[in-house]
């Protein structure tokens, strides 16, 4: 009985407003807002063939081989910076700058660089998802509890114990925020970087399926890119309670009380 | 520029230089600087050295140059103008959107759970993916542009807004209703309080995103502003005037985070986050 009422919480508005929308589109023959039958149509056709291996793995391929390694940058460079006090003011405000660019314009800027190639996209995602993880770290790593800190300093925990054991669980919250915005602009990045300069991909196919009027193939795109990034925000909140079991689970006792 | 981006950048840190003693600041923001001086001194260096070739990356003294000359272009400033302004009203529209539906939607339980799904699922949608349907409806105008950037910046302040008016005290709340305040006092003393920072948070983040999203617009898209000014100095082969125009959307960025975190400091005075940071 439980399930079924959360179930008819989960599904009762988008239920309500697919509805909506195909009593809306019934009599009409609006040509820019097809049908929910003619999407579902669209996207079947579109998507499970071929371009499933032409366009959308590709970009996904290159969407997680940048944000890896945006994060692993990030997270190494932020420990670094975050824990050597000269570096993080030597530092500070050339990274504020940076981070202050939006992340797309650097695409026409790493296309010149690096011409129109894998790299250049994978370069684009690097570059804008970096920030978020890289300053999160080092704000989370410089808010380390000051005596913890001394107490693993007194037991003589140092080098990479002191990273596991210490700067990594603090820190954690704050490096999963940054990653958390991290992933959309990431996915913002790929589609960009693919509708600019590309002769595959999502962003590029579904910007040929605009100047070409498939509308409905043009929806369905939009309904693709619409899911990665419900796929990725669920694999994010799956991830997030996975690491940061121990810190949910201390916010919990700590409401209770 | 220089003198610009050094005064701009090192002004940052100041609210964080407060918690220490006074007497470190100095040696904190001399370093700011170095680390500023050394960055354009390496951008300089690589392209003279020919570690990457010129025609790419020009040195900082040519790119410094030609944001100087653009400073004193009427077309360089209306372009700025035209960003500002979809960057303002877009952000206006959507933090008013947000703050009305996020105060309806939060105070429900009802309403919270029946439109969480659809939530959960409208707002990991990337809002580029928008700029097909943005280009079919609006052509290359500034309507384009706002559709962007006020779908991108409304989940910002939205999902801030609901966590914010979640988090109302319970005993507050039954001490409000006790001393008999009406639904409308009830919102205005003690919800709208509560949910102040998360939306304070919420309208600083969306200004960036607002930023990112009205750039982005206008370089995919085409439509008039910064953006589009990007996108042509690079076809047209005019490299440094479009690193120029690299730098003056990260010095607006800049600007915009500066005013955003004095906007919040001021309007949260009242409150510990901000108060602790003051007095300490």
């Amino acid at each position: 009985m439980r399930f079924l009422k959360t179930l008819g919480y989960v599904l009762a508005l988008p239920l309500i407003l697919v509805a909506i929308w195909w009593a809306s589109t019934l009599g009409e023959t609006n040509f820019f807002v097809p049908t929910p039958a003619l999407l579902a149509e669209a996207f079947a056709e579109t998507w499970f063939g071929e371009r499933i291996v032409s366009d959308v793995l590709p970009s996904i391929g290159r969407l997680v081989v940048g944000v890896v390694s945006a994060i692993i940058i990030g997270i190494v460079a932020g420990l670094l910076i975050g824990s050597i006090k000269w570096l993080r003011d030597l530092t500070e405000p050339v990274l504020e700058f940076f981070r202050a660019i939006p992340p797309p314009v650097l695409v026409p800027v790493l296309m010149l660089l690096m011409g129109i190639t894998d790299g250049m996209k994978v370069a684009v995602i690097i570059s804008g998802c970096v920030w978020p993880v890289l300053l999160n770290t080092i704000e989370g790593v410089r808010a380390i509890d000051g005596v913890l800190s001394d107490s693993a300093h007194t037991y003589g925990i140092h080098g990479w114990a002191r990273v596991k054991y210490l700067v990594l669980p603090s820190a954690g919250p704050q490096i999963m925020a940054g990653i958390r915005q991290c992933l959309s602009i990431g996915l913002i990045l790929m589609v960009i970087s693919e509708m600019f300069a590309s002769s595959s991909g999502l962003g590029f196919t579904i910007v040929q399926f605009q100047r070409s009027f498939a509308i409905p193939e043009m929806w369905s795109g939009i309904v693709v890119l619409g899911l990665i990034g419900v796929a990725l925000s669920f694999i994010f909140q799956w991830t997030e309670r996975r690491v940061l079991r121990w810190y949910h689970g201390l916010r919990e006792v700590e409401n209770a009380v | 520029m220089t003198q610009e981006a050094v005064t701009a950048n090192t002004a940052a840190p100041i609210p964080r230089g407060r918690k220490q003693p006074a007497k470190k600041l100095p040696s904190k923001q001399l370093l700011g600087i170095a680390g500023i001086i050394g960055f354009l001194l390496l951008w300089e260096l690589v392209p003279r050295v020919g570690i990457v070739e010129p025609r790419f990356l020009p040195p900082a003294s040519e790119v410094i140059a030609a944001l100087i000359t653009d400073f004193g272009l009427t077309a360089f400033w209306v372009a700025v103008g035209e960003t500002m302004l979809a960057w303002a009203i877009g952000l206006v529209m959507a933090i008013v959107l947000a703050v009305v539906l996020g105060f309806i939607i939060g105070s429900s339980m009802f309403l919270r759970k029946f439109t969480n799904s659809t939530v959960e699922f409208l707002r990991p949608i990337p809002s580029v993916a928008l700029i097909p349907l943005a280009v079919l409806l609006f052509g290359v105008k500034i309507e384009s542009t706002l559709m962007l950037v006020v779908y991108a910046s409304f989940w910002q302040v939205f999902i801030q807004v609901l966590y914010g008016v979640a988090d109302v005290d319970n005993v507050a709340m039954q001490t409000a209703k006790s001393y008999g305040l009406g639904a409308m006092a009830r919102v205005r003393h003690v919800v709208f309080p509560t949910a102040l920072p998360y939306l304070m948070t919420g309208i600083r983040l969306a200004a960036s995103v607002a930023l990112i999203l009205a750039i982005t617009a206008e370089l995919v898209i085409g439509s008039p502003g910064l953006g589009r000014e990007i996108a042509l100095a690079q076809s047209g082969g005019a490299i440094s005037g479009m690193y120029a125009l690299v730098l003056a959307t990260g010095l607006i960025g800049v600007v915009i985070n500066l005013v955003m975190r004095f906007i919040e400091r001021k309007t949260l005075s009242w409150h510990s986050s901000i108060r602790s940071e003051v007095i300490v």
